[in-house]
């Protein structure tokens, strides 16, 4: 496997700006992993054929003279969510296929103004929608720790490019954990940023008030340096906070020092006892807070009666939201129109090229918004989960009144089989369990790697929650534990998953 | 509360979403949307009327930009994605049926 691929885009962006490697030669080397290893993985739904002309423009602004931040000519996996004028955007939907889009997300747009490099579109659940990537209407995303099994959803592409190698960085999107969730049973790194504190602009929206686009890789530091290129106010976002935004690549290096976690308060939520979670996440779960007790910390019993309220409220304001949303898909303006035999009316049409057009989990959720949000049904249904919204909100108040951060496992289980949940809607949900608070509430999440379930050896994460604006605060305490468990292991987590067939070792 | 997902309120719901449903898709979702809805009822349990509803994680107010003519698609770029176009204008088939 070329040593290119494993460096992180840290390093890789030191070398880069040394001379030592160019960016065509970077880009090249990605684009080789992922011609080995993607037709197993899938991670990609598209793979950039402009990627190498970018990396060229970079490489000679750059011998002119041009100077650029600490990850220009590193290349990037995006999500499909995202819109990009260079490539197709389908969101995971047949009803978008081949969709070009006249303008760049914004996080896009400043990811090229950064010189980073577009190397693909990454699989999703389709519109977003999932704990698996099955819902894709392009075919399921393998793990590449296990390709009988899910690499998360809804942003499995984009963790599994990152775990295989195919990618350095990649962009996310977050609605109930569809950035954390993926990250911990791959073995990654992910962030969902504080609500607003990343441009929305361009992220086909799946939940308006829920939906939060960050970035997916393989360490903390990453992760900082693509945040610090992603965020900020942009004006084409009315749900954008304007305001100034301290470095997150500056607060993962502080962190990585260990200092940070000497007298820091870690709570731990009573209501998410072990017994709630598989035995090795569990397991892995307290081995990261004995760790990080031994740097110091202090780990402090909290109470959030209201978060087994959360998966309720948000399969009510989620489905509300998305069923407006996916409103704009109705062979119009864009998109897949089929036209029924004999003289059929403009509501036909659209009725006829959404049945075809949405997937099975789509259509399940845009009816049941539509039963949410109907007469009679309003106040009971989602006018009550917007006050649960509310009521979780006081609970991390409260909770935050008495601990620096609070630390949960990121999700119940490991990666499960392909096709084992697909059948059974509820336990597909209950997957986002310990994510979806965050986003109810709008304070930002970290899932970093723990480390292997001893039952069935697969990745496990640990999430950190911080109140809102405070995702500085998670990249210290990320980069701290991350690199303390590093210490413990040796080596980082990914060097223990299997070696892909097809990888030029 | 008691879901009452019924075949016909899915069909109804199908109507307003505009989407055709198959006999199968409706019997389908109608199991399904019963257990969904079974469970996530219980949000009444707690949301009592002394609980002010929240719609939106960080509140903003009065968020405007400067009334200056932005940057703007050109009608080319608006229909490059069309479905069908003519004129410079989006084209549907008609808007009403025979018997409207």
């Amino acid at each position: 496997m070329s040593d290119i691929i494993r460096l992180t885009a840290a390093e890789l962006g030191e070398k880069l700006a040394a001379g030592e490697i160019s960016s065509v030669e970077a880009t090249q080397a990605h684009l080789d992993r992922i011609a080995a290893v993607d037709g197993d993985v899938h991670a990609f739904l598209h793979v950039n054929e402009h990627a190498l002309d970018a990396a060229r423009e970079i490489d000679a602004r750059r011998a002119a003279g041009e100077q650029f931040g600490p990850i220009a000519g590193v290349p990037l996996a995006i999500k499909d969510v995202l819109v990009t004028t260079d490539q197709p955007s389908t969101s995971g939907s047949k009803i978008l296929e081949g969709y070009m889009s006249p303008f760049d997300a914004t996080v896009v747009a400043r990811s090229r103004a950064a010189g980073l490099i577009a190397l693909g579109k990454t699989n999703m659940d389709e519109f977003a929608m999932g704990s698996s990537t099955e819902h894709s209407a392009y075919g399921p995303t393998r793990n590449p720790w296990d390709f009988d099994r899910i690499p998360g959803g809804s942003g499995g592409g984009s963790a599994a490019a990152v775990a295989a190698f195919e990618a350095p960085l990649a962009l996310g999107s977050d609605t109930g954990g569809s950035i954390r969730q993926p990250a911990h049973v791959t073995g990654t790194v992910g962030i969902k940023p504080t609500y607003g504190g990343v441009s929305r602009y361009g992220a086909i929206a799946l939940a308006s008030s829920l939906d939060q686009v960050g970035p997916v890789t393989r360490t903390v530091l990453d992760a900082g340096l693509l945040h610090d290129v992603i965020g900020g106010h942009d004006p084409k976002d009315s749900t954008s906070l304007d305001e100034q935004w301290p470095s997150f690549a500056a607060a993962a290096r502080e962190g990585a020092s260990g200092q940070v976690l000497k007298g820091l308060k870690v709570g731990v939520i009573k209501e998410l006892p072990d017994s709630g979670f598989q035995t090795g996440v569990a397991a892995s779960f307290r081995e990261s807070l004995a760790l990080m007790e031994a740097q110091g910390a202090e780990i402090v019993e909290i109470s959030a009666p209201h978060f087994e309220y959360g998966v309720a409220a948000y399969y009510l304001i989620l489905p509300a939201e998305a069923s407006s949303n996916l409103a704009k898909f109705d062979s119009v303006r864009f998109g897949l129109r089929v036209t029924p035999d004999g003289t059929p009316t403009v509501e036909d049409v659209m009725s006829a090229t959404r049945e075809a057009g949405f997937g099975p989990e789509v259509k399940r959720r845009i009816i049941l918004g539509t039963y949410a949000l109907s007469a009679g049904y309003y106040d009971a249904y989602y006018g009550s989960a917007q006050k649960v919204r509310t009521l979780i909100q006081r609970d991390f108040d409260a909770a935050f009144a008495q601990v620096d951060v609070i630390a949960t496992p990121s999700a119940p289980t490991t990666a499960f089989k392909i096709g084992e949940k697909i059948d059974d809607p509820l336990q597909m949900y209950l997957n986002d369990l310990t994510t979806i608070p965050a986003n109810l509430a709008g304070v930002p999440g970290i899932s970093i790697p723990s480390g292997l379930a001893a039952e069935d050896g697969l990745p496990v994460g640990i999430q950190f929650l911080a109140p809102a604006r405070e995702d500085a605060r998670l990249y210290r305490v990320g980069a701290a534990l991350e690199a303390a468990l590093v210490d413990s292991w040796g080596a980082p987590l990914l060097d223990r998953a299997p070696v892909l067939e097809g990888g030029n070792r | 509360m008691v879901s009452e997902i019924t075949p016909d309120l899915v069909r109804h719901l199908g109507v307003l979403a505009r989407i055709k449903l198959t006999d199968d898709e409706v019997s389908q979702l109608t199991g399904q949307l019963d257990a969904i809805v079974d469970n996530i009822a219980k949000v009444s349990e707690v949301a009592t009327p002394d609980v002010a509803a929240t719609s939106h994680p960080i509140p903003l107010s009065n968020v405007f930009r400067p009334d200056e003519v932005g940057q703007t698609l050109t009608p080319e770029q608006v229909l490059q994605n069309a479905p069908d176009a003519a004129d410079g204008r989006f084209r549907v088939t008609a808007i009403l049926g025979e018997e409207q």
